[in-house]
C-alpha cells in the first residue's frame, strides 16, 4: 500500500463533492482525508484528497477523478517537492496540577493552548503529518477526550506546475 | 416562452428528430411545448424502453438519442437504460421532469433525486435552477454525451422551472466548458513508436472494439488493415466493423468467442487494442494473455487504458484521427506467414454443433437469415443463448450489429430495433430475441403497431433462460433453479393482439421459403424458432 496526496481544481458548484467522493466509494477506492476550499478565483474550489492503495489503484484514482467533467485539473502532489499542513485540535482532559508537562511539550511542538478549562486543554498544532503523529504518539500518557483533524492540504513549491485560472 | 420552449427549441437546434418517452405531470410542460414543433414523439411502453429506443436511434445517427420522462417513477423506471448506455458508451441525452424546485427534498409525490441516483452511470448530470441556464445547459449536454468517450448526460428538469418565462433565447454557437477537454488527436510520438513496433513485428493483431465504431473509423482501419495485411479480430461491441467474410477478419475473441480469435491473441507478438478496454469477457487473464506482448492501446479514454493491462504503448485520442495518421507511414511489415498459420488455425479448429434435427438449430438459422437480409441490413441481437450465438452467426456486410455488450441488459433488442428503424427506414431491422428476453420487451409491440414500425421480431424459443440454465448445467450439475418459462404466452396469440403478421419455424425443413415470406415486405413480423431446449452456445 502506497499514499498519494492528490490536488484537484475543481468548478465550484453544487454536488462536485459528492461527485468526487462517490467515485471514490463506488470504486473501492480509500480515501484517507480529503479537504475543500474555494481558491482566489471564486469559481474553483481546490481539494486535496490523501488516498492509499497500490500503484495501479493510485494511477486509476488519477485518470477517474480527471474524467469527471468538473475537475480542471489533478496532480500528485510529490512529498519532496510540495508543503503539507494538517491543522490538529486536541481536547485533553487534564487536572490543574498536571498540566505543567503538557504545557512544555506543546510548547517544544509549537502548539498553541486554545482553551482552558478547569479539568481540560484544548490543544491546536499545526504541521505536516508526520508531526501530528509524533506529537499524538507523546500524547499517551494523558486522556484524550476529543480528537479533530481537518486532514492534509498542501501546496507544490515554485511556478512549474501551477494552472493559471483564465 | 417559458423554460420547456427553450429546451425544445434547443432541441430543435441540436436537429433532434425524435423524443422516446413517457408523460406525466411533472414533464408536461415539456410535452406541451413539443407540439409545436417538428420533433416526433414516441409513446414507448416502459421507461427503460425509451433509454434503449434512444440508443438505437444514437448508434445509427451518430447524434445523442433523446429520451423524456417525468418525475419519480419515471425517472427511477430509466435508469437501467441509463446504465446500459454508459456500459455502452452510447450518446443519450435524458430528460427528467422533477417536482417543483421549492419541493424538492420534502419527499413529495413522484419526488426521487434522480441526478443522485444515475451519478454512477451518467457522464455528467444537470437539475436546472433557472430556465434562463437551458440553452447552455442543452448545449453542454449534447456536447458532453457525444464528445469523448461517449454516453449518456441526464438533465433534471423542475416543473416551476419548465414553466418560468424567460425573456431572450439564443442557442450558444460553442461551448465553454472550463473543465471538459476531451484529447482527440494521438501523440505524434507515440505514433511513430507504433510504426517502429509494427515494422518488428512478426505477428500483429488488431483487436477492435466499439470504440472504433463510436469513432466511426471503420473505414481508416479497413483501409489501413488491407494495406498493412494485419488480421482484425474484435470485442463483442466491435462486430461489424469489419465485414465477417473479411479475408483478414477473424471473428470474436472472449470467453464466448472462437477458438482460432482466441489463439491469435495468445500467439501475437503484437497487439493493438483499438477503442476495446480489454475488459473480463474479452480477454480472460489478461496479465497473461500479455505476457510478451507487445501491447498498443487505442482508446478516447485514459482511464481505460492500464486498467485491465499495462500496455506498451498507449496512446489516447480518437481512433480515427489515430488509425488515419498511422496510415500515413510507410510501414515495411510482412506478415504473410502469421495470416497464413491463423488461416490453417481456423481449418483445424473448427466450431462442431450437433443440433437436433427435431428443433431450429440456431446457428444455422442466424447464418442463413443473415445471408438472406439486404447487405446493409441491421441486426440487433439481445442477451442470453441467443446474443452468443448471434455474436458467432450472424454475417455482417455493409450493415449494422446492435447489441448491449458493456450491459448486458435483457429487452434490449426491441427497443433499440425500434430506434434503429425510425432512424433508417429505409433499411431492414432486425431484433433476435430469446423468449426470456422477447417478454422482458414485448409491451413494445403497441408502440410499433401504433407508429407503424416494420421490424422484425426472431423469438428463438426454448422456454428457458438458456443462458442460465446453461450455466446451471455446467456450475450445479443441472440443478436447474428460476429458469423454466413454461409459463410464457402464446407468440401466435401475442401476434394476432398486436395485428402482427406471424410465422413459426419448428425445424430446418423449409427454411429458405420461410426466411423469403418473413422478409418478403417491409412489414412488421414476429417468428418465432423454436430450438433445443438443452442447446449450449
Amino acid at each position: 500500500m502506497n499514499k498519494k496526496v492528490f490536488q484537484l481544481l475543481v468548478e465550484n458548484s453544487s454536488g462536485v463533492l459528492s461527485r468526487i467522493s462517490g467515485l471514490f466509494s463506488r470504486r473501492g477506492y480509500n480515501i484517507e482525508s480529503i479537504t475543500a476550499g474555494v481558491t482566489a478565483d471564486p469559481r474553483y474550489t481546490r481539494i486535496t484528497i490523501v488516498a492509499s492503495g497500490d500503484d495501479e489503484i493510485l494511477d486509476q484514482i488519477e485518470k477517474q477523478v480527471e474524467k469527471l467533467v468538473d475537475v480542471r485539473n489533478i496532480k500528485v502532489l510529490d512529498p519532496a517537492d510540495s508543503v503539507y499542513r494538517e491543522l490538529c485540535l486536541i481536547k485533553v482532559e487534564v487536572s490543574e496540577d498536571k498540566r505543567e508537562p503538557l504545557l512544555a511539550l506543546s510548547n517544544i511542538f509549537r502548539a498553541n493552548i486554545v482553551d482552558v478549562g478547569p479539568e481540560s486543554l484544548i490543544i491546536e498544532l499545526l504541521g505536516n503529518p508526520s508531526k501530528i503523529e509524533a506529537f499524538l504518539e507523546l500524547l499517551r500518557g494523558y486522556t484524550i477526550a476529543e480528537l479533530a483533524r481537518t486532514g492534509v492540504t498542501g501546496l507544490s513549491r515554485g511556478l512549474n506546475d501551477v494552472v493559471w485560472l483564465d | 416562452m417559458n423554460g420547456a420552449d427553450a429546451l425544445v427549441k434547443c432541441l430543435e437546434e441540436e436537429g433532434v428528430k425524435y423524443v422516446f418517452g413517457y408523460p406525466g405531470v411533472a414533464i408536461c410542460p415539456f410535452y406541451d411545448a413539443i407540439l409545436n414543433t417538428d420533433i416526433k414523439t414516441i409513446l414507448i411502453r416502459t421507461e427503460q424502453n425509451a433509454a434503449h429506443s434512444a440508443s438505437g436511434m444514437a448508434r445509427l445517427t451518430g447524434r445523442p438519442g433523446v429520451c423524456a420522462v417525468t418525475s419519480g417513477p419515471g425517472a427511477t423506471n430509466l435508469i437501467t437504460g441509463i446504465a446500459t448506455a454508459f456500459a455502452d458508451s452510447i450518446p443519450l441525452v435524458c430528460i427528467t421532469g422533477q417536482v417543483n424546485s421549492e419541493l424538492i427534498g420534502s419527499d413529495v409525490f413522484q419526488e426521487a433525486d434522480i441526478t443522485g441516483a444515475v451519478e454512477s452511470f451518467v457522464k455528467y448530470s444537470y437539475l436546472v435552477k433557472d430556465a434562463a441556464d437551458i440553452p447552455r445547459i442543452v448545449k453542454e449536454a449534447f456536447y458532453i454525451a457525444n464528445s469523448g468517450r461517449k454516453g449518456p448526460v441526464l438533465i433534471d428538469f423542475p416543473i416551476d422551472v419548465q414553466q418560468q418565462k424567460i425573456r431572450n433565447f439564443s442557442y450558444p454557437e460553442e461551448v465553454k466548458l472550463r473543465t471538459y477537454k476531451p484529447t482527440v488527436k494521438g501523440n505524434t510520438l507515440q505514433i511513430k513508436k507504433i510504426v517502429k513496433e509494427l515494422e518488428k513485428a512478426k505477428r500483429p493483431l488488431i483487436c477492435a472494439g466499439g470504440g472504433v465504431r463510436l469513432a466511426d473509423a471503420k473505414e481508416e482501419l479497413r483501409s489501413l488493415v488491407e494495406e498493412l495485411q494485419i488480421p482484425v479480430v474484435s470485442t463483442m461491441m466491435g462486430i461489424g466493423v469489419m465485414a465477417t467474410e473479411h479475408p483478414l477478419y477473424f471473428g470474436m475473441v472472449g470467453n464466448n468467442g472462437f477458438p482460432w480469435a482466441n489463439r491469435a491473441m495468445k500467439e501475437a507478438d503484437l497487439i493493438m487494442m483499438v477503442g476495446a478496454r480489454v475488459a473480463d469477457r474479452a480477454v480472460n487473464q489478461p496479465e497473461r494473455v500479455m505476457k510478451d506482448t507487445v501491447l498498443i492501446h487505442i482508446d478516447v479514454d485514459p482511464a481505460e487504458i492500464g486498467k485491465n493491462a499495462g500496455a506498451t504503448i498507449p496512446i489516447v485520442g480518437d481512433a480515427r484521427h489515430i488509425l488515419k495518421e498511422l496510415s500515413e507511414y510507410e510501414i515495411d511489415g510482412e506478415y504473410g506467414d502469421w495470416l497464413r498459420s491463423l488461416e490453417s488455425y481456423k481449418q483445424e479448429m473448427p466450431v462442431v454443433r450437433k443440433p437436433d434435427p427435431k428443433y431450429v438449430d440456431p446457428a444455422e438459422f442466424i447464418r442463413r437469415l443473415s445471408l438472406k437480409l439486404q447487405d446493409n441490413a441491421i441486426y440487433v441481437a439481445d442477451v442470453g443463448q441467443n446474443q452468443i450465438w448471434s455474436c458467432k452467426y450472424h454475417v455482417v456486410r455493409n450493415g449494422r450489429f446492435l447489441t448491449t455488450g458493456g450491459m448486458g441488459t435483457m429487452g434490449y433488442s426491441i427497443p433499440a430495433a425500434v430506434g434503429a428503424k425510425l432512424a433508417r427506414p429505409d433499411r431492414q431491422v432486425v431484433a433476435v430475441c430469446g423468449d426470456g428476453s422477447f417478454q422482458m420487451s414485448m409491451m413494445e409491440l403497441a408502440t410499433m403497431r401504433q407508429y407503424d414500425i416494420p421490424v422484425k421480431i426472431i423469438v428463438l424459443k426454448n422456454n428457458y433462460l438458456g443462458m442460465v440454465r446453461q450455466y446451471q448445467h455446467f456450475t450445479y450439475d443441472d440443478r436447474y433453479s428460476v429458469v423454466d418459462l413454461s409459463g410464457s404466452p402464446e407468440l401466435e396469440h401475442i401476434a394476432a393482439a398486436y395485428d402482427m403478421k406471424f410465422m413459426r419455424i419448428r425445424d430446418m425443413k423449409d427454411l429458405d421459403k420461410h426466411l423469403d415470406e418473413l422478409l418478403a415486405k417491409d412489414e412488421a413480423y414476429l417468428c418465432e424458432c423454436i430450438v433445443d431446449p438443452m442447446d449450449l452456445v
